[in-house]
């Protein structure tokens, strides 16, 4: 599509959904959010720079083949899965780690959870945009 | 304890994920083997365990039950699991030689482990729910399997399959949806208590022929089978091999599970109900084989007649008809992953599946036809081979309830049966070629060892099973009482609940 006002709003709106997309899933631990929306918000800035652009554009602004992305995806939820196996508990138990933590103050918490969602957002993001990449460049 | 039930799962789904970045090399293949011989050891670590110690159960996540997610083997569980790793690997071997280049490229063996890794999650889940899930992940990666290769007949299959799958699944999770509302749980052993405290049976026994028509559209039984036979022919024989073998018996594992643990309310109505679906299912299934010429057609039909007999099984509900089901249940997968892998091995000798246009398999390949003749004997019901015995058990126990008629239509089918695949016997192995062209064993080149090996091992199999059937039946009685009193699942699952 060869459209100035498409081109030119997707070049605001591309950043805008990447950020959007992070502090979706971001906020997700604890309130609306999570790994699978923020994935369909990511994949939304890649599919606007395709249909703005070319798919190939937006096949190399990727750097990575989709499919690649969602396997390390899946490979990244197994892993967050399996950390538990150090501490011996059973598959999935969250682990937690509090960055600086000290007497009163909570620290930085940083947990399989989040590596968990962190799969699952590639997963999302690497499946929507292998299918979307395709049918777009079957026309 | 809890790992023992955790790696059978998570070793198909890491396989897969390691398979994929390396299905550029060779190194991929060889990754799907060797995660599939792992999976192998775990899933014999785990029926090893459950046959000495009884039923194991975890929570993952550490969520209790009934609100997180069990795991549970039980013995019908752990066998199953072992026998989806079994063909598992043989099928990984055989697409070895199998599955060209290209296909790699596009991560065949990584879908095919995803898929065992479905497979596995559903015979090892205790949440109703989250069998949906599994059977999800099932019918993905199946999907991807079956389209594979993108030739116009497979899209036709896959689209059928998928489209008639899809209803099986809504169908699930509406009879999902309805049972939360009226039990408030979703945890199997949980609902087995709840069921049974309900004070609305009527509504539950309406509720589980939602499940009844789900499981038996998955297990593809009469009439609502018409998916199988217009998409099993049409992917790779490595891929039609596994679906054939485990596929269909997810449905009946679930159907086997769900009306002896939760929907046991009016066992008068829902078993003559089954009696009727399994009968009318052998009949044809057979009837159908009898009338396809292409090989894996026929083949196809043969697995919707087997269905019946498994549903037989679970109809009459005694304990000698289930011990019969689960043994015809073990010897079916194992012959009907043969069968598929053979007719692989044909059509690369012959140049086709099409009975009229192949012939000639037995001048050439006379150790490979007596490698056909095994599963096809097996199949059929020939003493000393697999298949006699649970066919003995289920026709003993249906004349136990004088049930003169059921017998009868038993015997009839496996008479039929057997005609069926003598004439793809006579046509495709005695019959000379009709193009007169010598088939050869050339054709199969260095891939020989990777088709043959597999098929061998699981013939082997089943000449062990058929001449020593002590061991099955063992289990299969094992797996027959704890299915009839699930007293051993219930106190499994309730120890971890708080």
């Amino acid at each position: 599509m060869n459209s100035v006002i498409l081109n030119a709003a997707t070049r605001i709106l591309v950043p805008l959904l990447l950020v959007f997309s992070l502090f979706m899933t971001l906020r997700g631990h604890n309130d609306p959010g999570g790994g699978f929306i923020g994935g369909l918000i990511g994949s939304t800035a890649f599919i606007f720079y395709a249909i703005a652009f070319s798919t190939a554009e937006a096949r190399s602004a990727l750097r990575i083949e989709p499919e690649q992305l969602a396997i390390i995806g899946l490979g990244l939820a197994l892993l967050a899965g399996l950390v538990s196996i150090v501490f011996n508990e059973a598959l999935f138990t969250g682990q937690w780690l509090f960055l600086g933590a000290s007497e009163g103050e909570k620290g930085l918490p940083i947990s399989s959870v989040l590596l968990f969602d962190i799969g699952v957002y590639l997963v999302v993001m690497g499946g929507i945009l292998a299918l979307v990449f395709a049918l777009e460049e079957e026309v | 304890m809890s790992w023992l039930l955790t790696f059978p799962l998570i070793l198909p789904f890491a396989t897969a994920v390691l398979a994929y970045l390396a299905r550029k090399s060779s190194a991929g293949r060889w990754i799907s083997v060797a995660g599939s011989l792992l999976a192998l050891v775990a899933a014999l670590a785990l029926f090893v365990t459950v046959s000495d110690e009884g039923v194991v159960s975890a929570q993952m996540g550490g969520w209790d039950a009934p609100y997180g997610i069990t795991l549970v083997a039980d013995m019908l569980s752990a066998v199953m699991v072992l026998l989806t790793t079994i063909t598992g690997l043989s099928v990984a071997i055989y697409a070895m030689g199998e599955i060209n280049p290209a296909q790699e490229k596009l991560g065949y063996h990584s879908i095919f482990q995803i898929l065992l890794g479905g497979i596995t999650g559903a015979f090892l889940t205790g949440d109703l729910f989250n069998l949906y899930v599994w059977f999800e992940v099932m019918l993905i990666a199946s999907f991807g399997l079956l389209i594979m290769g993108g030739k116009p007949t497979q899209i036709d299959g896959a689209v059928k399959y998928v489209t008639l799958n899809l209803i099986a699944t809504v169908m699930f999770l509406s009879g999902i949806g309805l049972l939360y509302g009226v039990t408030g749980t979703l945890n199997m052993a949980d609902l087995h208590d709840a069921v049974l405290a309900s004070d609305r049976p009527g509504l539950i026994v309406i509720l589980s022929m939602f499940f009844l028509i789900a499981f038996g559209m998955k297990a593809a039984v009469f009439p609502l089978f018409s998916w199988l036979p217009a998409s099993y022919h049409t992917p790779t024989f490595a891929a039609s091999a596994i679906f054939s073998a485990l596929l269909t018996k997810v449905g009946v594992y679930s159907l086997l599970r769900t009306f002896t643990l939760i929907f046991t309310l009016d066992p008068g109505f829902t078993n003559a109900v089954l009696l009727w679906v399994a009968v009318l299912t052998m009949v044809v299934g057979v009837i159908g084989a009898l009338a396809q010429t292409e090989i894996r057609r026929i083949l196809s039909f043969q697995i919707v007649s087997s269905i019946g007999f498994l549903i037989l099984g679970l109809a009459i509900h005694s304990p000698l008809a289930i011990t019969g089901a689960v043994f015809y249940l073990i010897h079916n997968v194992i012959v009907k992953a043969n069968l598929f892998l053979v007719s692989g091995v044909i059509a690369r000798v012959t140049g086709g599946t099409d009975l009229r246009l192949i012939g000639g398999m037995y001048r050439t390949a006379p150790l490979l036809s007596v490698l056909f003749l095994i599963p096809a004997f097996a199949l059929s019901g020939f003493p000393p081979l697999s298949g006699f015995w649970p066919k003995v058990l289920l026709v003993k126990a249906s004349l136990d309830q004088g049930m003169w008629v059921v017998a009868a239509v038993a015997l009839i089918v496996s008479l039929l049966t057997i005609l069926s695949l003598m004439t793809l016997w006579s046509e495709a192995f005695w019959k000379p070629h009709p193009e007169a062209r010598e088939p050869s064993l050339a054709t199969l080149g260095s891939d020989r060892l990777a088709l043959v090996l597999p098929i061998a091992a699981l013939g082997l199999l089943t000449l062990l099973i058929g001449v020593f059937p002590q061991p099955i039946l063992e289990i299969s009685e094992q797996v027959a009482a704890q299915l009839l009193s699930p007293d051993l699942y219930l106190t499994a699952v309730r120890g971890v609940l708080p």
